[in-house]
């Protein structure tokens, strides 16, 4: 007989077990591996696919940016989906490719971060974190055989060397340091080149920003499957900053004057 | 000829654990709880820097033991395990104090009856709510007792002196500084050979502000400036 407030049994011999593993991940694994990302199963023909990413380096931390849409082979299938998420208080993930193995990553890499902080009384270190999620996509790589790609962004303030770092990741769980910036998804490409042209070292906050936005409306000029800034409907980019003080979000009413003020360069507002 | 089996009652073999485990908590350190205003505040004795007895179980909710400490760490890590595990395959809501404090009992319980030696720890799991209202306090003693407390909760040795100068001095909406200097003036009073100094003392609070995760540490700065006044 189970109330409501049981615990499964398999939870609490887990749970109660001596083995002093701090990972979430391995913890699931031993209650419940069906709860994993990487569950094998049928794979669905068209599922949403998340488009632009990116992030740079600034002096004070990274930012962290992502557009809004999501596509299913050659429709829309989201306007306002999001892409870029706290990891914990001083580090960012920003996802592309298939968005339901994404999304079920980051909140698998979420927990695993705070459940290593809450049991070892201190928080991992970014690089520690940055391999975390380098292992948790090597585990997609069955179902990124099967077309569903996970290639997220990873960036954070280091606390201990005080400067913001950001890694990417291939399909396959590799994993790389950028040193100033780095853009992935369809549209990419076209947001690696505006950087390219904007990124200067030590740029401020505003600067950091200004340069992010700028790309992804590169990038919507050129790729059909990333979306533009819509003033009309009120759709900005996700764009974070992560800095000494932790995981923030650009509210829009700061970036409607800036996207404004990048259409209008181009006279096109 | 081997040795005569000699018979002990089941109730005398019950009291004598109980006995066991009460003596051994009694001789340890102490930990007062207020439930005030900005929410839920935890306060131990405690001159260790690292080895803590308060900790954060998850977004609203914290624990808090006396007694043992290889025996009550355990307890921590079993309760973040499920909390965690819980959060994650249902939703964050869906994580109550209630549920690691019935898991908690459930072990105690079964440790009480089934080993050679029972667990001289006591718990307390702590959840703050919107309001001071909402806020629930269980507190799980050695032999998997579950109790639902409210207002001020003391463990740990003096515990009846303890939360007799405790419910003497509280009253419902207490701020931070009335709430730690209750607690720190308890602690002081039930044992006058420890000073009350802030370097002694765990402090933590489940803040009911914070937007998810409630748990917070007071550093001994903080603590002193409270000690001293403060609000």
């Amino acid at each position: 007989m189970t109330g409501p407030f049981d615990t499964p049994p398999d939870w609490a011999r887990a749970a109660f077990s001596s083995d002093p593993n701090p990972s979430f991940a391995d913890l699931v694994r031993r209650v419940d591996p069906g709860m994993l990302p990487a569950a094998e199963g049928s794979t669905p023909i068209a599922i949403p696919h998340g488009t632009t990413i990116l992030a740079l380096r600034f002096g004070d931390g990274i930012v962290m940016a992502g557009d809004r849409r999501a596509t299913e082979g050659f429709s829309i299938a989201d306007r306002r989906m999001e892409k870029v998420f706290p990891a914990d208080e001083f580090s960012a993930v920003a996802i592309a490719g298939a968005a339901g193995p994404a999304i079920d990553i980051v909140r698998l890499l979420q927990v695993e971060l705070e459940h290593y902080e809450k049991l070892e009384g201190d928080p991992l270190s970014l690089e520690g974190k940055a391999n975390r999620l380098a292992q948790m996509i090597k585990q997609n790589f069955p179902l990124a055989m099967q077309g569903l790609v996970v290639v997220p962004l990873f960036g954070g303030y280091d606390t201990r060397r005080s400067e913001g770092r950001i890694f990417r990741y291939d399909a396959v769980g590799g994993r790389y340091e950028d040193i100033d910036f780095h853009s992935t998804g369809s549209g990419g490409v076209h947001a690696r080149a505006s950087l390219k042209k904007s990124y200067k070292k030590d740029l401020n906050r505003e600067q950091a920003v200004r340069a992010a936005v700028e790309a992804l409306v590169d990038a919507s000029d050129e790729d059909a499957a990333t979306g533009g800034p819509d003033l009309e409907r009120n759709i900005f980019p996700i764009v974070a900053v992560v800095t000494n003080e932790g995981y923030t979000v650009v509210p829009d009413d700061e970036l409607r004057p800036i996207v404004e003020a990048i259409l209008a360069d181009r006279g096109r507002s | 000829m081997a040795p005569m089996p000699y018979y002990v009652s089941p109730e005398q073999m019950m009291k004598d654990r109980a006995d066991y485990a009460r003596k051994g908590i009694a001789r340890g350190k102490s930990i007062v709880s207020v439930e005030c205003s900005p929410g839920i505040l935890i306060v131990a004795e405690n001159p260790s820097e690292t080895l803590h007895k308060i900790s954060e179980i998850y977004d609203r909710i914290a624990f808090a033991a006396v007694g043992k400490y290889n025996e009550f760490e355990n307890f921590r890590i079993a309760g973040v395990r499920l909390a965690d595990l819980r959060g994650y395959s249902y939703s964050r809501e869906d994580v109550t104090a209630k549920s690691v404090a019935n898991a908690y009992a459930q072990a105690l319980g079964t440790i009480f009856t089934q080993e050679m030696k029972p667990f001289e720890i006591e718990i307390l799991v702590a959840q703050v709510g919107e309001t001071p209202d909402s806020d629930e306090m269980y507190r799980v003693l050695y032999d998997g007792s579950l109790q639902d407390e409210q207002g001020v909760v003391a463990m740990g040795g003096h515990a009846e002196a303890l939360m007799q100068s405790l419910q003497n001095g509280y009253q419902p909406g207490l701020d931070l500084g009335a709430a730690l200097r209750l607690g720190g003036q308890a602690l002081a009073a039930a044992d006058p050979e420890r000073p009350l100094r802030a370097q002694v003392l765990e402090v933590a609070l489940l803040d009911r502000s914070r937007p998810r995760r409630a748990f917070r540490r007071l550093s001994d700065a903080q603590v002193e400036e409270l000690l001293q006044g403060g609000s």
